[in-house]
């Protein structure tokens, strides 16, 4: 087994649970062991654009002290809202000095940080360290005839200078999608925006952007969309439910995290975690007469 | 470092006075000493009740210590001021009717969301706790870890007087702490029997007869008392 150093978020420890379940269990079956950072804080969630304010770079960049402090060059995460937030200070601080200075200096009980930390995607591990050919090889219930929306979301591709795929026209979930034997479909709204935190206080904007990516996948024939990001899911998923109130003519489309689809293929189905889940995800699998048979 | 009437004595300055008090006093008796009077900030004396919070900077140093008047000991060039209360909301909250679940600190205390990991707080804390950590614990929602990690927090409001994201912690984890004793933690089975052995009276003669005792032989009773090793 190889140990790789793996930061969760705060999600992946309550409401994306089967995210996080997802990727160990495929992790496993891929001879890699995902070892969770001992201690670890809150990345901060929304990488600060105020970027002069240094009090909100110390958190994202206190996580990779501690992956530094344990002996790693490469933190790795799954939640795509943690990954634009760690990468982004990452690159703030490894090329202003000045800033990184200041946040040594304020951080005095550390040793350090030097910018010796690496952040990646799981994704960038499977597509560049795995390969597609690596994954395929894992399948054992291909998803033959499931026709899956890659849903990128923003913060997986953009700014493009952290970015893990052309912001424009991304296809690592695509190619995911190829290896695991299924569809993918080609959507418009595949690098949307899904109004993110707005789902706090101006839900509407999110019922309207829920209503526009979920009913453009349909569209375009989806049976369900992937997403690496827990709030694209709340907001895509649990929205949706409530969307199917409003607007009954809707065609409700099950979302999923992209390794709940890879335990799918991989048959690790007992992991998947979607009991959880607002639109059941089950019919969009086709499992009630491929893998749940086997169960 | 001076002789005064034979014995070391250390400058220190209280509020920004200057006094010379003998060496190895603590804070609080060092002010004792030089003429201050407690009224409030002060209780146990033994470290465990929180209410000496004090502050102070050494001569020389840029650190700004906390620590707790009756616990610490005077040093030379020590600056230093009591902090007897820390204002921080608490929230009201029915612990019988609370709704118990992962979101229950946040709920009350969304400003927990606006911790930026600066770990001013485990510095701060007298107590040598890891603060931030369960701060973090707080919301990710793992009650029982924030009820662990803060078991010995003795209430003194350093902590929440130093964050710069204004979080009460200490009244967060005391609502973890409540929420985890009341709804999560195993009962404990030799509790419950003694309980019920209280309610059935089991003890009450031998608690009356303590009441009942006079000023004197209560002392003696006290003193001749068998404590358990
Ligand atoms: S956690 Fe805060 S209130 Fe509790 S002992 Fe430490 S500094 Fe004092
Ligand atoms: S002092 Fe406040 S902001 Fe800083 S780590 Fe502690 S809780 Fe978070
Ligand atoms: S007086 Fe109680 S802790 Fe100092």
């Amino acid at each position: 087994m190889r140990e790789i150093a793996y930061y969760p978020g705060c999600s992946l420890k309550d409401t994306a649970k089967g995210f996080e379940d997802s990727a160990i269990s495929v992790s496993k079956d891929l001879g890699i062991e995902l070892k969770e950072l001992p201690r670890w804080n809150c990345c901060g969630t929304v990488y600060s654009l105020t970027d002069d304010n240094l009090m909100k770079q110390v958190g994202p960049i206190r996580n990779l002290v501690r992956a530094r402090d344990q002996g790693y060059d490469s933190l790795y995460t799954l939640c795509s809202m943690c990954d634009n937030t760690l990468k982004r200070s990452n690159r703030l601080v490894k090329k202003d000095e000045d800033k990184l200075s200041k946040i040594n200096n304020f951080m005095d009980q550390e040793e350090d940080y030097e910018g010796e930390i690496e952040v990646k995607h799981y994704l960038e591990l499977l597509r560049d360290e795995l390969g597609w050919q690596e994954i395929k090889a894992k399948v054992k219930e291909p998803l033959e005839g499931i026709k899956v929306a890659p849903y990128y979301g923003c913060m997986l591709t953009r700014p493009k200078e952290i970015g893990l795929d052309d912001p424009h026209k991304p296809s690592i979930l695509d190619e995911l999608i190829t290896s695991l034997g299924g569809i993918p479909v080609d959507f418009p709204y595949e690098s949307e925006c899904c109004g993110s935190y707005n789902t706090v206080d101006k839900k509407e904007v999110v019922l309207g952007k829920t209503q526009t990516i979920t009913g453009g996948a349909n569209k375009a024939g989806a049976d369900l969309i992937i997403t690496a990001c827990p709030l694209c899911h709340f907001n895509l998923d649990s929205r949706q439910a409530e969307l199917l109130e409003v607007a009954p003519s809707h065609h409700p489309v099950p979302v999923i995290y992209f390794t709940q689809l890879m335990a799918v293929a991989f048959g690790d189905i007992d992991v998947s975690g979607f009991e959880k889940h607002a639109i059941d995800p089950e019919p969009g699998l086709n499992l009630d007469n491929t893998v749940v048979s086997k169960r | 470092m001076s002789e005064e009437n034979g014995s070391e004595t250390v400058e220190i300055f209280i509020m920004g006075k200057k006094y010379e008090v003998p060496k190895g006093l603590t804070i609080m008796k060092a002010m004792e000493y030089s003429g201050y009077q407690y009224i409030r900030g002060v209780g146990c004396r033994g470290g465990f009740c929180g209410a000496c919070a004090t502050i102070y900077r050494l001569e020389g140093d840029y650190k700004l210590h906390t620590d707790l008047a009756c616990q610490t000991t005077v040093q030379d060039g020590m600056y230093l001021t009591q902090l007897p209360f820390t204002p921080a909301g608490r929230e009201n909250y029915d612990l019988e009717e609370l709704e118990v679940s992962n979101n229950s600190l946040l709920d009350l205390y969304p400003e927990l969301a606006r911790c930026v990991s600066c770990n001013t707080c485990t510095k701060t804390c007298p107590q040598d706790l890891e603060v931030m950590d369960f701060v973090n614990e707080a919301i990710r929602g793992n009650i029982k870890e924030v009820a662990e990690l803060s078991f010995d927090c003795i209430q003194c409001g350093l902590c929440a007087a130093r964050c710069p994201a204004e979080i009460p912690h200490h009244h967060v984890a005391q609502l973890a702490r409540r929420i985890y004793g009341k709804y999560q933690a195993p009962d404990s089975e030799h509790l419950e029997k003694r309980v019920e052995e209280i309610d059935a009276g089991q003890f009450d003669e031998e608690l009356d007869e303590l009441v009942n005792l006079s000023k004197e032989d209560l002392k003696e009773r006290y003193e001749n008392r068998e404590i358990e090793a």
